[in-house]
């Protein structure tokens, strides 16, 4: 069974209908690329598969549980993580405690403690911030540890939010843009990053991106919205070839010709 | 051993305010004046630590907090003068009271934000004033009158020494760290897998019942309370206390709380002049230092350790990690 499966899933806001009839399958460890032009919807699947909107119809099951209706932090602890087109850290408070803050989705202890300093609090204490001191070590992020977020230089803080997002222990991440504002070394480096991270943390990745050089060389599937719909879907050297995306991309020759 | 030196020094610290303190009161050293005001400074602590639990640490404008020590001061008062139960009980029910208030105004108002949510806690606190005047059970208009005045030095020093604390082992926690991520970003907060709903209710509750708690340690010094005491002009003073130590500080909110105080201790010989100065000096803090006295900034057991170490010529800054 595949670990995500969304199916004929709509979204409207009112009159508008911002996704419609969007079918979606995840396998384990599988990078699915969602493309599409500006305000095609690719954010509002993300959206809805996080918990943050509610779907107008359709069903989402992740690995097993059904998803409609739960809330964001119920869905984060099945397994599910993502970043934010827009980043969104905890800006005044340090890395370390921006990872701590996502690490204890998966470790942390009751009320009493909290008041009353029992051994328990010292113990689950240490190992959020030994692990949480590891998992800033692997993401070359340690030395930063006590520095405020929001004093990271732009691509550190794309970076601190993927290493975030790991720290929840997802079985999928999803990432929105992670390219965006980035120049072509930055990008290059996040292309090896990406790559490591689904080998090391074995996870599905779905990925949304307008840099198309990023997301013909990561990933095994594309899927393409426009208006809501998805127009294709496929291996990435046929998304390039089809004449709907082109169309959906670089706008229709006749209609152009008419407008004129 | 060298750990453990900061928490010595703190608790030798503390002990030697209590006995100072209380050395003054016995020998008449300090009138009863200044022995008022430093029990008014107590209570403001209690409440100016509370709010900022709410508003700086939680990032939730509440304006409800006249509301919920007058919950707390009549539901003691009641417990003392018309039950004639102990001073104890009159604490924990006084704090229970509030708890229970800040839990039915929290569960729906804190889904709104910002404005709306300081508009409908200052509703809630006007609300309980109306309400309390209304209920002959506890005097009407004129409020308790004859609650036995138990409060002393003692009890005020370990009820603020207990606030401090709660409040700190709240924020370095887990719990508190939550707070924070819901208040730095509430999307992200969510995502992390924190239930913000549940934080933002756990935070309003804990500041609700140390309201209460300022408040029986009010009325039981007072002695005589009165609805109309606990307006939205208390409410705006403790805010200001908050303001000017310094939104999510908790030291902050300590020094604020001794500096209006104090002040409007002082401003108490001319009148004319109070409320121009008190004004004067808020918009002097607004101007000049908008973030308040500390900022955010905390002076913790970590930065003692860090000027322990200076002094004692090692870095201080690696035994603080």
């Amino acid at each position: 069974m595949a670990l995500m499966e969304v199916n004929k899933l709509s979204k409207a806001f009112g009159g508008l209908v911002a996704l419609n009839n969007f079918n979606l399958q995840v396998e384990a460890a599988e990078l699915v690329g969602l493309i599409g032009p500006n305000g095609a919807g690719k954010t509002t699947v993300f959206n809805i598969l996080t918990g943050l909107y509610r779907p107008t119809s359709g069903s989402l099951v992740f690995d097993g549980h059904d998803l409609y209706g739960k809330h964001p932090h119920q869905i984060t602890k099945m397994g599910m993580a993502r970043t934010f087109q827009n980043i969104r850290l905890f800006d005044n408070l340090s890395v370390l405690d921006n990872i701590k803050i996502a690490y204890q989705a998966v470790i942390n202890y009751g009320l009493l403690p909290v008041f009353f300093r029992v051994p328990p609090f010292y113990r689950v204490e240490e190992q959020i911030e030994e692990k949480s001191l590891k998992l800033l070590e692997i993401f070359d992020l340690k030395k930063l540890a006590q520095e405020k977020a929001k004093n990271l230089p732009y691509g550190e803080q794309r970076r601190l939010e993927i290493t975030r997002a790991l720290a929840t222990n997802p079985k999928l991440l999803l990432l929105d843009e992670p390219a965006a504002g980035m120049n072509p070394n930055e990008t290059s480096d996040l292309l090896d990053l990406i790559k490591w991270i689904k080998d090391k943390f074995n996870l599905s990745i779905i990925l949304i991106e307008h840099d198309m050089s990023l997301v013909m060389r990561l990933c095994e599937r594309v899927i393409v919205l426009d208006y809501g719909s998805i127009i294709a879907e496929g291996p990435p050297s046929e998304i390039q070839q089809n004449p709907k995306v082109i169309e959906a991309y670089l706008g229709d020759e006749e209609v152009a010709s008419w407008e004129k | 051993m060298k750990k453990n030196l900061p928490i010595v020094f703190v608790c030798v610290l503390l002990f030697a305010l209590f006995a100072v303190v209380q050395v003054g009161l016995s020998s008449g050293f300090i009138s009863s004046y200044w022995e008022t005001n430093i029990y008014l400074i107590g209570i403001n602590i209690i409440l100016a630590a509370s709010l900022n639990l709410i508003n700086g640490i939680t990032g939730e404008f509440s304006l409800g907090h006249a509301g919920f020590m007058a919950v707390g001061a009549f539901a003691g008062g009641v417990i003392t003068l018309n039950l004639g139960l102990p001073f104890l009980l009159a604490i924990v029910v006084g704090m229970l009271a509030a708890a229970l208030a800040g839990l039915l105004v929290g569960l729906p108002t804190l889904r709104l934000r910002g404005d709306y949510l300081a508009i409908a806690t200052l509703g809630f606190g006007e609300i309980v004033r109306v309400v309390m005047m209304n209920i002959d059970y506890v005097g009407g208009a004129a409020g308790l009158m004859g609650i036995p005045a138990v409060v002393n030095w003692p009890i005020i020093f370990i009820s603020v020494v207990f606030t401090i604390l709660l409040i700190r082992n709240f924020i370095c926690s887990s719990h508190g760290r939550s707070c924070l991520a819901l208040r730095e970003n509430d999307t992200a907060a969510q995502m992390m897998g924190i239930n913000i709903t549940y934080y933002k209710v756990m935070a309003f509750v804990i500041g609700a019942a140390l309201a209460g708690l300022a408040g029986v340690l009010y009325a039981h010094y007072y002695t005589i309370i009165q609805p109309k005491e606990f307006n939205f002009l208390l409410t705006f003073d403790i805010l200001v206390m908050v303001m000017v130590g310094g939104l999510g500080s908790l030291t902050g909110s300590v020094v604020g709380a001794v500096l209006i105080t104090v002040a409007s201790a002082f401003l108490q010989s001319i009148p004319e002049l109070r409320m121009v100065i008190y004004a004067a000096l808020l918009i002097a803090s607004a101007v000049f230092r908008p973030q308040g006295l500390l900022g955010a900034k905390e002076v913790s057991m970590n930065l003692l350790r860090k000027w322990g170490g200076v002094l004692n010529g090692s870095d201080g800054s690696k035994q603080a990690q």
